[in-house]
């Protein structure tokens, strides 16, 4: 084991630590015993495959954009291949990767076991949604190979529904079922936090996470609907040629826009609660304290979400709307930004008096505290009107929301599944090499996507395939970023697919954390627990840990 | 103070083991009572789901009729409001006897269940008939948005019979072409509508077979009581439907 | 400003000699700019404080020095700080934005129009005296300019990041931004709402001249017939002036002076004569009959350009009397010089 002297993987029961021979991994064999499963583990290590399939997808389109971009003529890729090219980057990001990543990964694996269940509330619906998801991922690369779509992952109106000759149907009934994929796991979530937890697991005894999650699926289940409808009509005005969107016929195009944000903006909170949910306990974990403020951070999580549904103008305030409208959804945004702040300070303060070392899933949630910070403050530049004005469709959007999706959520997610591999596979992961993988990340990352609010100050204008020539200096050194963010995300992928043969094994809490789930073997029994816990102490309460490893308690193996 | 990961007291256990599961009883509850309300919640937030999904077409409507007030109110006089109220009433009926249905299920009398939900399918149907007969009038008099719209009776509306004066007020070129964009989201609504009524006939069909080999007789009514509460939201839609898109601003001369 | 004038111009010069900050073209540009330092002052002040905080506690309370950790439920005092600190400055933040959005968004009243038509991929700037532009812009500095926009066909946003401004170009109505240059030089001009194929070639220049070259500029570049003649052409040739001839019995309301003016319509409602007016009424007209005329009005919706839209409308801008209207009722063409209108070269 490559342990360091501050780290905590060199206690006792670690060093004969075994793979336990029933596990959920164990318990059926085949193919079928997979593609049919009930068990919510074995569905979370489904989505864990496709999801970095299309993660990679995406990846190699934005790899191709920075390489483009390397000059300021358009000479890589023909016009209409490289708008192709951001669209789908866009669409398979979001809708493929952000949206499911630690919901349907790490969400689906650990709320049951989190809340001392034993499976989700509905294992057939779970199931229904990853096969949505694959079938709204095909879907997807169908209208790939028929020859794309270039509507930009916004599917603006009149643009998508009448000037365009693309794949615009397919790719909206991709996401269309996508979504569902989406709905049903919120729906799944809600009805299991309320009804499945175990005797004594109050509201106020719940991992963080599982609030951060909760809050996420309330926002998946109201408003993943209002963008089905609303590409829904898109579908059916281009199907018909004619539909409410259309001006030349009295409809409205910015009626799409109103329909689509009410939608998207909740979207992005979707997407990044439950990473939220992941630093909380990484941060606790890694300082052997309770997070510090449990209840601001559980009542922050709500307030994103109830806040994130009304600020959905503000992707729109230089398109004509009423500017009495522009003030109240500018105030509003102002509002959603505060709950973030005081996570970051709660986090933050964890660390005071605690006792800190720095293992990988540490290092990325460092990371993300830094890249978040920037990335929600440069929100508030967006959200002030008159800065709107000359920052909004240029490249300084491209790097705000990069900064909190991929410098903030990917990050999480890393740091989740760093954290909790252990824990689904068994095995540890390679130390050193993970933390030279988080700092080229890092680096890289900063390389990227800094120069690019230099950019989007100077005026760049997004979703560009050319640019004036004194912008190149800028571009090269965001495309020199690319690269080494690109090698910094697919170390990961090696040592994490090499550590589940090779890896040292972990045993059942290598951290040595609170959480139910650190209380079973790794990996868990299908039924995750032998009896239903009763839970009659605190989240995070590192007293009773301590006390009960005194007595050496062993998980049933 | 001992592990918190304590088993359960053993009388609780034999409580358990005295408690005879229903054979569609799911391992992952610990009872059937947690099993039911689980069911129900989830698709109480379902047709949550489904509101949300069918408020952004709601909403657009009120927006263009808002605008396009005249075109809209000229439109909307087209529909055929004998048709539309015999569908009220017909799936208002369907409804009745689905929730007799649930009442068959819990007091366990399969033959009257079966009754109910073949009759509860029966009324789904005429009024998927019904509709099948509006929009095909709708197809003849070339009120489908699309390049065969025509606008002529907005224009030139035809005489009543019975009074001599035209049945409503003539628009204006500018304006007639709205009328396109009301009979867009009457087919988009009501046409999600009636996807909506087909799934939920499918399901009845197959809720048929199991309830006459006697699946929900036994005690285990969750599928017919959560079945019903999705039919009856689709009746409510239609409940929202008819008013906004037939009722209001009808011209007492329309046919 | 709140900074001292010297060091804003050491700063500004500084940044923009270093191609990492635009140049300030216009007048708004320093309100603007100042806005920026301020979001930027407090990014890097959050991050520092966020980072300090950190770094601080990695250090102190590592796990080789503090081995054990205290467990601590919270602070009802720092959680108050950090709330109504970080909201303070994020309503500060809000305040200073919205005045901003204002400014830009609404004209000084003594403005100079020019219109700009978007369409895939190019842009058409017209100016009031009949100058047609493509790609390009020619302004005076030191003169407030209102640019009155519209798309053909999709929604485009015209941006000139050297004057701060940007403004969605919508098809259907008008929308307006507002500048005022102060240097003269040629900035750029971006389409910076993704419209198809050619969404990055739908760029230009725009070149700001002292009002002595910008007078010569127009003078040179006169391309026949100012705005408002091609608009009192097609106002003859479509049969305007059919039903809107000015008489007592006319068929229609006279336009001369309606410009500007309170209307009431046939539904009794009250409107504001404007731009967007005028281009409604002629494609809708059944929606915007006058009060005491009936429905008549043909629609010309697909029958006029933008750019014959925009001829009429500022045709009608100026028009103050019906005598020449009714002089071109018995022509059907209207091919007499017209009359001086202030600021518009003659051809």
């Amino acid at each position: 084991m490559s342990a360091t002297a501050t780290s905590i993987l060199n206690l006792p029961d670690q060093a004969t630590a075994t793979i336990p021979k029933k596990n959920f991994i164990t318990a059926e064999d085949g193919l079928l015993s997979w593609l049919l499963t009930g068990d919510h583990k074995r569905i979370a290590m489904l989505y864990i495959i496709s999801i970095t399939f299309f993660f990679f997808i995406g990846g190699a389109f934005a790899g191709l954009i920075r390489l483009e971009l390397l000059t300021p003529q358009p000479d890589l890729v023909a016009s209409d291949t490289y708008n192709k090219l951001f669209t789908m980057h866009g669409i398979i990001m979001v809708f493929l990767f952000l949206v499911p990543s630690v919901p349907a990964t790490l969400g689906n694996f650990l709320i049951p076991i989190m809340l001392g269940a034993r499976d989700l509330a509905f294992p057939k619906i779970n199931l229904l949604s990853w096969y949505l998801y694959v079938i709204g991922g095909t879907l997807t690369l169908t209208a790939l190979m028929l020859g794309g779509v270039d509507t930009g992952w916004t599917f603006t109106t009149p643009l998508s529904t009448h000037y365009l000759n693309t794949h615009v149907v397919t790719t909206a009934m991709a996401i269309f079922v996508a979504g569902f994929s989406s709905i049903f796991t919120g729906l799944n979530f809600i009805v299991t936090i309320h009804r499945m937890r175990c005797p004594g697991m109050t509201w106020f005894r719940m991992p963080l996470f599982v609030w951060a999650h909760y809050a996420a699926s309330v926002l998946m289940v109201l408003g993943t609907p209002v963008l089905a409808i609303a590409i829904v009509l898109v579908a059916l005005e281009r199907l018909v040629g004619i539909g409410v969107f259309d001006p030349t016929k009295g409809g409205d195009p910015l009626l799409f826009q109103h329909l689509f944000w009410f939608y998207s903006h909740p979207a992005v909170y979707i997407m990044i609660l439950p990473g939220m949910g992941v630093i909380s306990e990484v941060i606790s974990t890694f300082s052997r304290k309770r997070v510090f403020g449990y209840t601001a951070v559980a009542f922050s999580s709500v307030a994103i979400a109830l806040f994130g549904f009304f600020v959905w103008e503000h992707h729109m305030f230089i398109m004509g709307v009423s500017n009495y409208s522009a003030l109240v959804f500018s105030l509003l945004t102002m509002l959603v930004a505060v709950p973030s702040a005081i996570k970051i300070f709660n986090w933050a303060f964890t660390l005071q008096k605690g006792s800190i070392t720095f293992e990988t899933p540490m290092l990325y949630a460092f990371g993300f505290m830094g890249l978040f910070t920037i990335g929600g403050l440069t929100g508030v530049f967006l959200g002030s009107l008159g800065m709107d004005i000359q920052l909004t469709e240029t490249y300084f959007i491209v790097a705000h929301f990069h900064f909190v999706m991929v410098g903030g959520m990917l990050m999480a997610f890393l740091s989740g599944v760093h954290f909790w591999w252990p824990k689904m596979t068994g095995r540890m992961y390679p130390e050193s090499l993970s933390k030279l993988a988080a700092v080229v990340t890092f680096i890289g990352f900063n390389l990227t996507f800094l120069p690019q609010f230099i950019l989007g100050y100077l005026g760049m204008p997004r979703r560009y395939h050319a640019y004036p020539p004194e912008f190149q200096v800028l571009n090269v050194l965001s495309t020199a970023g690319a690269t080494v963010l690109g090698v910094g995300y697919l170390l990961p992928v090696l040592y994490l697919a090499w550590s589940l043969k090779y890896g040292p094994v972990a045993g059942d809490n290598p951290w040595q954390a609170t959480g139910l789930e650190w209380q079973i073997q790794s990996p868990p029994l299908t039924e995750n627990f032998p009896e239903i816990p009763i839970m009659d102490h605190e989240a995070y309460d590192y007293e009773w840990l301590e006390h009960k490893t005194a007595h050496e308690v062993k998980a049933v193996g | 103070m001992d592990s918190a990961i304590e088993t359960t007291h053993s009388e609780h256990d034999a409580a358990e083991h005295e408690h005879v599961f229903v054979p569609q009883h799911r391992h992952h509850f610990e009872t059937e009572e947690q099993q039911r309300e689980a069911g129900s919640f989830g698709m109480w937030l379902f047709l949550l789901t489904e509101i949300m999904f069918f408020g952004g077409m709601f909403f657009a409507y009120l927006l263009f009729r808002n605008w396009y007030y005249d075109a809209f109110v000229a439109a909307s006089n087209t529909l055929n409001i004998g048709m539309g109220a015999a569908n009220t009433a017909i799936l208002i009926t369907s409804g009745f006897f689905m929730a007799l249905a649930v009442w068959a299920a819990e007091v366990r009398k399969k033959n009257l269940l079966v009754i109910f939900l073949v009759l509860t399918t029966v009324f789904g149907c005429a009024f998927l008939g019904v509709k099948y007969f509006e929009y095909k009038e709708k197809f003849e008099l070339h009120h489908v948005p699309g390049a065969s719209f025509d606008v002529s009776q907005f224009v030139n509306p035809p005489i009543d019979a019975k009074t001599g004066k035209p049945v409503g007020k003539p628009l204006a070129p500018d304006v007639v072409q709205h009328t396109q964009i009301f009979f867009f989201l009457y087919f988009a609504m009501t046409g999600m509508h009636a996807l909506h009524m087909i799934i939920g006939i499918g399901i009845l069909f197959w809720l048929l077979l199991r309830a006459q080999r006697g699946e929900f007789s036994v005690g285990y009514v969750a599928p017919i009581e959560n079945f019903g509460l999705y039919w009856h939201f689709v009746d409510i839609v239609w409940i929202f439907l008819f008013p906004l898109l037939y009722l209001i601003n009808r011209h007492p001369l329309a046919h | 400003m709140g900074i001292s004038p010297v060091i804003w111009q050491f700063l500004v010069k500084w940044l923009t000699a270093s191609a990492l900050f635009p140049r300030e073209g216009s007048t708004i540009a320093p309100w603007m700019d100042e806005l920026y330092f301020f979001l930027l002052a407090m990014t890097v002040v959050g991050l520092v404080l966020v980072g300090a905080i950190l770094f601080t506690f990695s250090v102190r309370y590592r796990k080789s020095v503090h081995p054990v950790a205290t467990q601590i439920e919270g602070s009802t005092l720092l959680e108050a700080t950090w709330t109504i600190i970080p909201l303070a400055i994020f309503l500060i933040t809000f305040v200073w934005g919205a005045v901003l959005y204002f400014r830009i968004y609404n004209p000084p009243v003594n403005s100079m129009n020019i219109y700009i038509v978007g369409k895939q991929w190019m842009w058409k700037a017209e100016h009031p005296g009949g100058q047609h532009e493509i790609n390009a812009l020619h302004v005076p500095v030191g003169q407030n300019i209102q640019l009155t926009m519209i798309s053909q066909d999709v929604f485009h946003s015209f941006s000139i990041p050297e004057f701060r401004i940007k403004r969605e170009v919508i098809p259907g109505r008008y929308s307006t931004v507002w500048f005022n240059a102060t240097t003269p030089g040629e900035y750029h001009l971006f389409c910076t709402q993704y419209c198809g194929t050619n969404h990055s070639a739908m760029i230009g220049t725009i070149t700001a001249m002292s009002p002595a070259d910008y007078k010569k500029w127009t003078e040179d570049s006169t391309s026949g017939m100012s705005l408002a003649q091609n608009g009192e052409r097609l106002f003859a040739s479509m049969g305007c002036n059919a039903c809107h001839s000015g008489t007592a019995a006319a068929r229609g309301p006279s336009l001369a002076g309606v410009y500007g003016s309170k209307l009431t319509l046939t539904n009794g409602s009250q409107v504001l004569v404007n731009d967007a007016y005028l281009r409604d009424a002629i494609l809708n007209p059944s929606q915007h009959v006058t009060s005491g005329y009936a429905p008549i009005m043909p629609t010309y919706q697909g029958q006029i350009s933008e750019d014959g839209l925009i001829d009429l409308v500022e045709y009608l801008k100026g028009l103050n009397t019906n005598y020449r209207v009714q002089q071109t009722l018995t022509t059907s063409q209207s091919d007499q010089t017209a009359p001086t209108t202030p600021g518009v070269v003659k051809p």
